[in-house]
């Protein structure tokens, strides 16, 4: 049995409307012979069987649409049984979003014969072929690998085509270049996410992991394996601290008006089963001023393409939170914040924040994050410099809110204030522009009004 | 032990001194190890040499010649009557063959590399005995390179059909030849007769010529021997064969129907196999794969680990230049050498007329394991150099991946193939891509322009051939 995956079917499309079928279940089908009619948004493309044989299943009629890397068709080619396909994507799941629909033909790539490429040109230096092709190297720089112990696999090639150079596998040898590791970036506790890709980078002077002593000998010791979600964190964090020129901003709002309006709202919504409402917490208000901000500072929601050196803005706002759960730090996302209620917010962080302390939230919810929000104020601290959520480019902390003696009109009042952190990217962004955003976002979160107004 | 037999001790014996066996004992040798070769044959070189492709080329070149001369009345030679004296040709390939042989003889004994002639025979994991030299070898390491054999036509025959190395032999200019099998030896073979002046017919069980090689590649071949053979009967097979008065009464099989025919002479030529059953290697236990194949890793090794196997005994194909790269790569790893058979292509090449080569990926490869590639095809029509010679039959093409410009395969069809593909076969040992071959100046006019010309029909900018829309 053959299971004919759709192939790409163009640069970045990976998708189309099947038109026709030349073939019905039953028939005898050639090689190469015409097999459907697939329309993309560029072109309808007649695709080619590669196999002769007979058609024992067609996936998919007229009307519906095909994805890349989806068995569209099964033909008994006489090889025997095919491998049971799992997780075959159903098309309501792919069609959600494209950037949910990518990684699953990403995966199933990797898992299966390169029947599909990702459509995202991989990036050059790091990524190995998928399909176990050699990694390209010269025959004496391969030698040159095997003398000093280096899989050459391993090395992140930084010639043309990702090919590896002698320089790259020295490098490498002597502990300066990270492994090429296979994975997608998520900090969280999905158990199928793997480690970040590195980037290639160039060795680092001074930059040295020094081995560290014996601390047996200094005092008695408890040595944990190092699991699960803290191994993430620990990836994710210094992925992120060396990777990222950090840059906190700090301010302070005022928010005894909105401390106000919040508690009256609570106060009429006591008897609500909805949580959302009747415990309406600070964090759902911040998150819809910084979700309607962000369409105007877009360099806040994007991420930085550092193998195509390209800015991503991204035009959907899917905030998330840093949820401290027992089994660690978890950073639940809130879809399209900017198009729900302050109200649905809240609602959906308590849900959030609920399974994410059972364990029991789902992936989906713990990815495609475009910024976040610690708040760790309820537990306390002045202020706070947060690490930024790689591959996001901000991440805004809030401290806690603490009724201080503040100068208003020449006179010593007591008010509410909230320090806010911007912490960003400084390759993206800049201070200004850092400034003017935290400026906003308070002058919204001290007048309830404007926040109602204007989010 | 047995009075009289004598006991030689060394660091390295290597078994078979074909181009695998003894290209192994020369870098052994001179990487300070003492090395004992052990050959059956009286003369050294291995079926390559001896039966195989020196000779084969020698009588190539010899027809190849006739044919050019034939073809150059258009350019206004006059050429009548060229003829064969088959005892000069015959005599010419054997004193090829011969300085050849001699050849090797003085490389290796010049190194100090003992040679010893007899079959050798594994006794124990450090002992071989070698049958008809009344010696038992002990050896600390040893490589197995004992090469393959010619594959009989199933069947009991017992009739004495020609195999490659008898036809290599030239002992007569059969009026009818059927040559059985369509690879490339029954290719180079049946061109041979046919410029000998034969009539052939070939007949093959698969549906195509040259079954390894992308299809277009092979038509041009095709279209050619079309002319040349009789006759080319493809998805046909023998199925019985009977002595007759002038020859043989052959009966062909195809598509249900049989014919029955008469030739002179019938050329087998349908594969080969390992020479692995009569070592001692059960004995030994050292693991086998299928069809008499030795395992191997990386370095050669089997699974003892002081035992090397290297050339058509292990996975891979059966080609000289391949024995001869593992040679070196077991020598070099017993001498403690970080060492390994890391080549990442092979190239294959057929002498047939125009030359097919090729090398990496192919076309077919490609699709059948949906890799994706960028394929750049460059026509020797519209090459200077071609047009000089006359040979414009033919073409180059160049696979590449989409994403990274890789050249992952490369191949050809045409006059000097053989030559051109070693290009090829660089670009993919470096990790080349379409610039670096696009970039590098060619000599003009020669045929090595035609890969700088596919490379960059591949990315899209050709030069001489318009850009396709």
């Amino acid at each position: 049995m053959f299971e004919f995956k759709l192939p790409d079917l163009g640069e970045g499309i990976h998708e189309g409307e099947l038109l026709k079928w030349y073939v019905n279940v039953g028939d005898i089908i050639e090689e190469d012979a015409s097999l459907a009619d697939v329309e993309t948004d560029k072109a309808a493309v007649t695709i080619p069987s590669p196999r002769g044989g007979k058609v024992v299943k067609l996936n998919g009629k007229v009307g519906d649409t095909l994805h890349t890397g989806e068995v569209i068709v099964v033909i008994d080619d006489g090889s025997g049984e095919s491998k049971a396909e799992v997780g075959t994507s159903s098309s309501k799941e792919a069609e959600s979003t494209p950037a949910a629909a990518e990684p699953q033909v990403a995966k199933k790539t990797a898992a299966d014969t390169p029947a599909a490429k990702p459509s995202a040109p991989a990036p050059v230096a790091s990524v190995k072929p998928a399909d176990g092709r050699p990694v390209p190297a010269a025959p004496a720089t391969r030698k040159l690998a095997r003398e000093l112990g280096v899989d050459i696999n391993q090395v992140p090639g930084t010639g043309p085509g990702g090919r590896v150079q002698p320089d790259d596998v020295k490098a490498f040898a002597s502990g300066d270049m990270q492994p090429v590791t296979q994975a997608s970036v998520e900090a969280e506790g999905s158990v199928e996410s793997t480690p970040p890709k590195e980037f290639a980078s160039s060795a680092i002077p001074f930059f040295e992991v020094e081995q560290l002593p014996e601390f047996e000998n200094e005092g008695p010791v408890e040595r944990e394996a190092l699991r699960s979600i803290r191994r993430k964190v620990a990836r994710k964090m210094t992925t992120s601290m060396i990777l990222v020129p950090h840059v906190a901003h700090m301010d302070e709002a005022d928010v005894t008006e909105l401390e106000s309006f919040r508690t009256k709202f609570r106060q009429s919504s006591a008897n609500s089963e909805d949580p959302g409402r009747s415990r309406l917490t600070l964090l759902p208000l911040v998150m819809k001023a910084v979700a309607s901000l962000l369409k105007d500072w877009p360099m806040f929601n994007a991420s930085l393409d550092p193998h195509r050196e390209e800015l991503v803005y991204k035009k959907y706002y899917n905030l998330g939170f840093a949820a401290d759960t027992p089994r660690g730090l978890i950073v639940p996302v809130v879809k399209d914040a900017d198009r729900k209620s302050i109200v649905q917010i809240s609602s959906e962080i308590f849900d959030h924040a609920m399974k994410g302390r059972d364990g029991k939230i789902d992936v989906a919810d713990l990815q495609q994050g475009t910024f976040t929000i610690t708040n760790i104020g309820p537990i306390g601290g002045t202020g706070l410099i947060p690490t930024i959520n790689y591959p996001e480019v901000a991440i805004l902390g809030m401290g806690r809110v603490q009724e201080k003696p503040v100068v208003r009109d020449g006179e010593i009042v007591i008010r509410k204030i909230l320090p806010l952190t911007l912490a960003f990217d400084h390759r993206v962004a800049d201070g200004a522009q850092a400034a003017r955003f935290v400026t906003e976002l308070i002058r919204r979160l001290e007048d309830p009004n404007i926040l109602l107004m204007e989010s | 032990m047995v009075m009289g037999e004598m006991t030689l001790e060394t660091d390295v014996v290597v078994v078979g001194g074909g181009p695998g066996g003894y290209v192994a004992a020369i870098r052994a040798a001179d990487l300070g190890l003492n090395v004992i070769l052990v050959e059956e044959r009286e003369q050294l070189g291995g079926v390559c040499l001896i039966e195989g492709c020196i000779p084969s080329k020698t009588l190539i070149h010899a027809v190849e010649l006739t044919d050019a001369l034939k073809e150059a009345d258009k350019i206004g030679i006059k050429s009548e009557g060229v003829s064969f004296d088959l005892d000069k040709l015959r005599n010419w390939t054997s004193s090829v063959v011969g300085t050849l042989t001699k050849g090797v003889d003085t490389l290796l004994t010049k190194r100090g590399v003992d040679i010893v002639r007899g079959h050798g025979h594994f006794q124990s994991k450090n002992l071989l005995h070698v049958d008809g030299a009344n010696t038992y070898i002990e050896f600390k390491n040893a490589i197995i390179a004992t090469g393959s054999r010619i594959n009989e036509l199933p069947g009991d025959y017992n009739l004495p059909l020609w195999s490659s190395a008898e036809a290599l032999k030239l002992p007569e200019v059969p009026e009818r030849l059927l040559v059985v099998g369509g690879g490339y030896i029954g290719m180079e073979m049946g061109l041979v007769y046919a410029g000998l002046g034969s009539k052939v017919t070939m007949v093959e069980f698969l549906p195509k010529l040259l079954a390894g090689a992308d299809e277009d590649l092979v038509n041009v071949v095709v279209k050619r021997c079309e002319k040349k053979f009789e006759d080319i009967k493809t998805g046909s097979k023998v199925v019985n064969v009977e002595k007759s008065d002038n020859g043989y009464s052959v009966t062909i099989e195809h598509d249900g129907k049989k014919i029955e025919e008469e030739y002179n002479q019938v050329l087998v030529a349908i594969g080969r196999r390992p020479n692995t059953d009569n070592l001692g290697l059960e004995e030994l236990g050292i693991e086998m794969l299928d069809r008499g194949l030795i395992k191997v890793d990386e370095a050669g090794r089997t699974s003892l680990p002081h035992i090397f196997a290297i050339g058509d005994i292990v996975p891979g194909p059966a080609l000289a230049h391949k024995a001869s790269r593992e040679g070196k790569v077991a020598a070099e790893v017993i001498a403690d050498h970080p060492s390994a058979f890391d080549n990442r292509a092979i190239p294959a090449v057929v002498f047939t007329d125009p030359e097919i080569a090729w090398v990496g990926l192919t076309e077919r490869e490609a699709k059948e394991k949906n890799i994706p590639v960028k394929v750049g095809k460059f026509p020797l029509t519209a090459l200077g150099r071609a047009r000089t010679i006359g040979r414009t039959d033919g073409f180059v093409k160049v696979l590449a991946d989409p994403e990274t410009d890789i050249i992952l395969g490369v191949a050809i069809v045409g006059h000097s193939a053989s030559e051109l593909i070693a290009e090829g076969t660089l670009a993919i040992e470096m990790g080349a891509t379409l610039e670096d071959l696009m970039v590098t100046i060619h000599p003009h006019p020669t045929l090595s322009e035609s890969i700088m010309e596919a490379a960059e029909v591949a990315a899209g900018s050709p030069v001489h051939i318009l850009p396709r829309k």
